[in-house]
């Protein structure tokens, strides 16, 4: 059933002024964004991510600088083979100079090697394993809004310092399942907590009873959730049902979305801690966007992940108009050589191993009586400072990294 | 502590009994699957469609017309049952002299149309149901904790399952039923309306489907693929068990669910396909399932 939904959509048409664009390859800047349409991410990136992006295209003033921007959008249905052919037609016959978002990493670990191959660029936005800049890392590629590491370090190490020293893994059975245990266990054992057991599961499973009753027979401190979306929030939802978090085991969702805690009510939520790196409600310029996007997503507030696919849209852009150029290598090295600046993520700088740096928050999820209406879900418990947010540099294993 | 295979066998009990609950949905499904498959001849891929409209139907009860649990479950399957008697007259009456494939596809289309226009309105991230107050809590039964509302899951699916079977294989009703799809046209010489008999039997059959919906909405999250991601293991159950054999369908929803829940315990990952070898194997044995006759 490969219907590949395509979307295209001229966002500003204005005529290209000679000259400014004269290296921008047939005219105009394609911006592809490869998400997950209709499954089970599709909440966290999905519609959401081209709303954003378009909002980017928007707000950079393409028309007004006489430059063409497009925008187009595909589905990968979380599948590594239909997302790989829609890259390569996207580069090869629809001439698209960058692609965005993919959550999946599977599906961008793919696209990853078919960018570097085609010399075009990949900005990352949904996806989440740490390889992207690790030992996947390459010269084309820009993983923007988390990672895996990130997550580990930031939930990790506040739980295991706060007295939840023994771990039992739930885990997603894909690269970024395997990823995020790999990075939380080994931040577990580095602040002296153990891992008393691991049970893995498929993606997008509907019950999780099973490997819940495994987990409160380990009598670990802490379930870690090693996964996201639909399979987070019924394993959640089924914690609960099953009397694991009344009964002194604490759950620890080590991905967790703003669109997941909508989802599951704050009465299932309320207490989670996890780690964000973009949050609607933290200064006026993110209200300002929330409220905007809400209006031209049905009234959903953006995700990290939506805010990433904006901020990074937004960055490339700047990128291209600075280099004077489309061509991938080219855009991705001066996005490097540019510091970030932009209103959701504030300043920052993206490092030579592809990865962008800003802070992150650790947030608790709100009691129902604190919050006030729809979305008001965090109270941000600390901010971590953008350069212990992520891995260093040299620990990735990354070549480009001297 | 005793063990088996490595395994605690306290640890064992309770998967099995997980196994039961899993098994009491696929049981519901398969059955209006086989019932409908049966007596209709249509393999009926909006199955899972319907189920995910039974969550809905009882999610937008609650929201919208404040009636709870107990009204959702006497309602949404009238409601959705009505929805399925309305394709079944104005769309697949005319694909009967036709070959199943013209119903599948049908179906199959039918089934993304409807995910589609769900997901447009909702979203993936699902929506929350409560489980009912009077089915809240649990009781420690020494090897696990059992939710009260999994326990009633088990009790009201046997009961459905085993009053399907009675009222088609054992009255007088279900041998005009089984006669007519034997020979459509000798039952109408006796003055029995059949095409009325076929669409209220695709009625039932979907609100089935839809009475399952709503037993599931509290567990899982109401969402519009619920129905895509369980419709494929269905299939496989009626597959095994036999198409349109309906104590077939019954007896394999559990044992699948039981088997499934053991591969979760001795190796998780392979939890999504095992009951797609077991399909494999029964089909090389047995190629019209375990309870299935050969036509």
């Amino acid at each position: 059933m490969a219907v590949v939904r395509k979307l295209t959509a001229a966002v500003a048409l204005a005529f290209a002024a000679s000259g400014a664009n004269a290296q921008v390859s047939d005219g105009v800047v394609k911006i592809g964004v490869l998400s997950d349409m209709s499954s089970l991410y599709s909440d966290i990136g999905g519609p959401g991510s081209v709303v954003a992006a378009r909002m980017a295209v928007e707000d950079f003033g393409a028309a007004k600088k006489g430059m063409k921007v497009e925008v187009l959008s595909a589905d990968h249905q979380n599948k590594p083979d239909v997302g790989s052919s829609i890259a390569r037609q996207w580069y090869d016959v629809d001439k698209v100079d960058a692609i965005f978002d993919v959550p999946t990493s599977s599906v961008a670990l793919a696209v990853n090697e078919i960018t570097r191959e085609k010399g075009k660029a990949f900005i990352i936005s949904g996806a989440a394993s740490s390889d992207l800049t690790g030992k996947a890392c390459s010269p084309n590629s820009v993983h923007w809004t988390y990672d895996t590491w990130m997550l580990a370090n930031g939930t990790g190490s506040a739980i295991v310092k706060t007295g939840g020293d023994s771990w039992f893994f739930v885990t997603a059975d894909y690269a970024f399942g395997l990823a995020l245990e790999r990075d939380t266990e080994a931040v577990v054992l580095k602040n002296g907590g153990k891992v008393l057991g691991k049970v893995r599961h498929p993606l997008n499973s509907q019950d999780f009873s099973s490997f819940l009753l495994q987990a409160q027979a380990s009598k670990a401190k802490v379930i870690g959730l090693a996964n996201a979306g639909g399979d987070t929030t019924n394993a959640i939802k089924q914690a609960a049902e099953f009397g694991i978090t009344s009964r002194g085991q604490s759950l620890a969702g080590m991905l967790v979305f703003i669109s997941d805690i909508h989802g599951l009510g704050l009465d299932k939520a309320q207490g989670l801690i996890f780690t964000e790196t973009f949050y609607w409600d933290l200064n006026d310029q993110t209200r300002a966007f929330a409220k905007r996007f809400a209006a031209q997503n049905k009234g959903k507030y953006p995700t990290m992940v939506q805010a990433g696919v904006y901020a990074s849209t937004l960055h490339y852009l700047k990128a291209v108009e600075a280099a004077k150029t489309d061509d991938g290598t080219k855009v991705v090295a001066k996005m490097k050589e540019l510091p970030t600046d932009d209103p959701l993520f504030g300043k920052g700088r993206i490092r030579a191993d592809g990865r962008a740096l800003h802070p992150a928050y650790l947030v608790e999820v709100k009691k129902p009586a604190e919050s006030k209406g729809p979305y008001d879900y965090y109270k941000v418990r600390a901010t971590i400072p953008m350069d212990q947010a992520f891995r260093p540099e040299k620990d990735g294993g990354c070549s480009l990294v001297k | 502590m005793t063990e088996i295979f490595g395994v605690p066998t306290q640890a064992l009990f309770g998967q099995l009994l997980i196994g039961l609950i899993n098994g009491s949905f696929y049981a519901l499904l398969s059955l209006g699957l086989a019932v409908i498959f049966g007596l209709l001849n249509i393999i009926n891929f909006t199955h899972g469609a319907q189920y995910m409209m039974g969550a809905f139907c009882g999610y937008l009860l609650l929201n919208k017309a404040g009636l709870g649990y107990w009204w959702a479950l006497i309602l949404t399957p009238l409601i959705v049952g009505a929805f399925g008697a309305l394709i079944e007259r104005t769309m697949l009456k005319q694909l009967y002299k036709l070959d199943h494939l013209y119903g599948l596809l049908l179906t199959f289309g039918l089934a993304l149309i409807i995910q589609g226009v769900f997901r447009n309105e909702y979203g993936s991230s699902g929506q929350p149901y409560p489980i009912p107050k009077e089915l809240q809590g649990g009781t420690n039964l020494g090897f696990m904790f059992l939710p009260m509302y999994r326990a009633w899951v088990i009790v009201a699916s046997l009961i459905v399952c085993f009053g399907t079977w009675f009222l088609i294989e054992k009255t007088k009703l279900g041998s005009y039923l089984r006669a007519a799809t034997e020979n459509p046209q000798l039952v109408q010489a006796f003055g029995i309306n059949v095409p009325r008999m076929i669409t209220l039997t695709y009625g039932f059959g979907v609100a089935l489907a839809a009475l399952a919906g709503v037993m599931a909405a509290p567990i899982y999250q109401v969402s519009p693929q619920m129905g895509a991601d369980i419709i494929i293991v269905v299939f496989a159950v009626v597959v095994i068990g036999g198409m349109g054999s309906i104590m077939g369908s019954i007896v394999t929803g559990f044992a699948l669910g039981i088997a499934e829940g053991l591969t979760k315990v001795f190796y998780p990952e392979a939890s999504n396909t095992v009951i797609f070898i077991i399909m494999a194997l029964v089909l090389m044995v047995k190629p019209a399932g375990l309870f299935g006759t050969q036509k």
